[in-house]
């Protein structure tokens, strides 16, 4: 297949790594923009999610914007942010990337704090702990492997949809792909087969990366327990990439 | 309206409320109404190809990961892969060898939405009480029967699920379909970035887009109610 054969000679060329617009700089770019988009998701939702959780309040309203969440095209904020006050640049890529953060994070945050055993939760009260005593001695440790999870999720799903920024030239490895599209598939088919690889083997690789970093961080007590995130709260989050 | 470079060049000054340059427009809509319902046809078409292929290829899936048990690892972790593949990259590697058609598209489209409703399926086909599959076996029903009266219309809730998520999310993807020229609304939503930053197109096409999500919803929302009547007597 001349496709393959193509994405290979274009791979071989050092120049297509070391260009200041090659793999290596779109790379960093990729990354730069995802753990950005990333951290202000865990900032605006992780607190938010705590709350809620503790307070066991505002469930339905988790579930309705992980839900209309999934209804909105990334592509769309991705186009309409740099058109508002925010203008253009990496700050509109990385906010609309953190917006779709946002829901795994929050979800996982308030799933969390509310599978805390009641009567773990009683038995930390009738000790006399205080409500923030509560949340920081009892129900944050044991919440700590929903938050993890979440936040793999959420990782890997911002570093996919990264690449959806190439549509408004905003950087990443997307770029590859769609400057590919552009040359057309006879000139440019080589080049997007190579750009939809690397950003396989991007994600794939920090989706191994992370699961191995969420099973290390697991606290040794719950390593063997069954409080542990069902794998259907992953399933049932949107994953529009 | 304004030149490419006039935004290009005065960045921030955009950002404010330009009277030439509205975030909705009644007129954008009445002179390309044509333009807009193309578009929306091409988007719901695309959408409802993807989710009825993908159900039909999904629920034997399921059903062969939930009847075999050394088949739910591979087809989960085969799942799982694709999952983490972002769209554009599918259509990548995809679009050498389909071409710039909406072949590539659509292949893209039933595999993100086959994977989620195999998901659900398999999940609502593991909530069927084993007493239930008990009492049927008792009163005589073979694998056949069981499956085809017992466990699947119990696993109904987990499909229509599986459905609901794969339609909401497949309206949204479809936008990106305009990589290689099928992208629906998509297409009008990235045309009117390039042309000018042509706000009015952007944002119509846009609400259009997450209106079609939303009310693709509702009717499945519907349609399960009316297959699954049980549930509602329960909660009633």
């Amino acid at each position: 297949m001349s496709g393959i054969d193509d994405a290979v000679v274009w791979l071989n060329d050092p120049l297509n790594w070391t260009n200041p617009d090659g793999i290596l700089a779109r790379t960093g770019e990729h990354l730069w923009i995802s753990a950005a988009a990333v951290a202000l998701g865990c900032a605006v939702a992780w607190p938010l999610g705590i709350w809620l959780g503790h307070a066991g309040r505002g469930g339905p309203a988790v579930v309705t914007v992980t839900n209309l969440s999934r209804a909105i095209p990334t592509v769309a904020l991705l186009t309409i942010f740099p058109l508002t006050a925010i203008g253009f640049g990496q700050p509109a890529i990385i906010l609309a990337l953190a917006l779709f953060a946002i829901p795994p994070l929050l979800a996982n945050a308030y799933l969390g704090l509310r599978e805390v055993d009641p009567e773990v939760r009683d038995a930390g009260r009738g000790m006399g702990l205080s409500g923030g005593q509560l949340l920081r001695k009892v129900e944050l440790p044991l919440a700590v492997p929903y938050l993890a999870n979440g936040f793999r999720i959420a990782a890997v799903q911002v570093i996919a949809t990264a690449t959806l920024a190439a549509f408004v030239n905003g950087g990443g490895l997307g770029m590859i792909i769609s400057r590919g599209f552009g040359l057309g598939m006879n000139a440019g088919g080589g080049q997007v087969l190579a750009g939809g690889l690397l950003v396989a083997v991007l994600c794939l690789g920090m989706e191994g990366l992370l699961a191995l970093a969420e099973k290390a961080l697991l606290p040794r007590a719950l390593r063997r327990g069954a409080h542990r995130p069902p794998a259907s709260v992953a399933d049932a989050l949107p994953g529009e990439a | 309206m304004p030149s490419k470079v006039s935004y290009a060049v005065s960045g921030w000054a955009v950002a404010g409320d330009d009277p030439r340059n509205p975030w909705f427009s009644w007129s954008y809509v009445s002179q390309n109404t044509d333009t807009l319902l193309a578009a929306l046809r091409e988007h719901l078409l695309l959408t409802l190809a993807a989710v009825v292929v993908a159900t039909v290829l999904a629920i034997p899936l399921a059903v062969l990961a939930y009847r075999f048990g050394t088949l739910t690892g591979p087809i989960l972790g085969f799942t799982g892969v694709l999952y983490t593949i972002p769209s554009l990259a599918l259509f990548a590697f995809l679009a050498p060898f389909t071409g710039i058609t909406p072949v590539t598209v659509l292949i893209g489209l039933i595999l993100y939405a086959l994977l989620t409703i195999v998901r659900n399926t398999l999940t609502g086909l593991r909530q069927v009480p084993a007493e239930v599959l008990d009492a049927a076996r008792g009163m005589g029903y073979g694998r056949g029967a069981l499956l085809w009266r017992i466990e699947l219309p119990l696993a109904m809730p987990g499909i229509m699920t599986g459905l609901r998520i794969a339609t909401v999310s497949t309206v949204a993807l479809v936008t990106v379909g305009e990589i290689v020229g099928f992208g629906g609304l998509g297409n009008l939503i990235i045309g009117g970035f390039n042309t000018n930053f042509y706000r009015p197109q952007i944002m119509t096409a846009t609400l259009l887009c997450v209106a079609l999500a939303l009310v693709l919803d509702l009717a499945l929302l519907l349609l399960t109610r009316l297959v699954t009547p049980w549930t509602r007597r329960r909660t009633a």
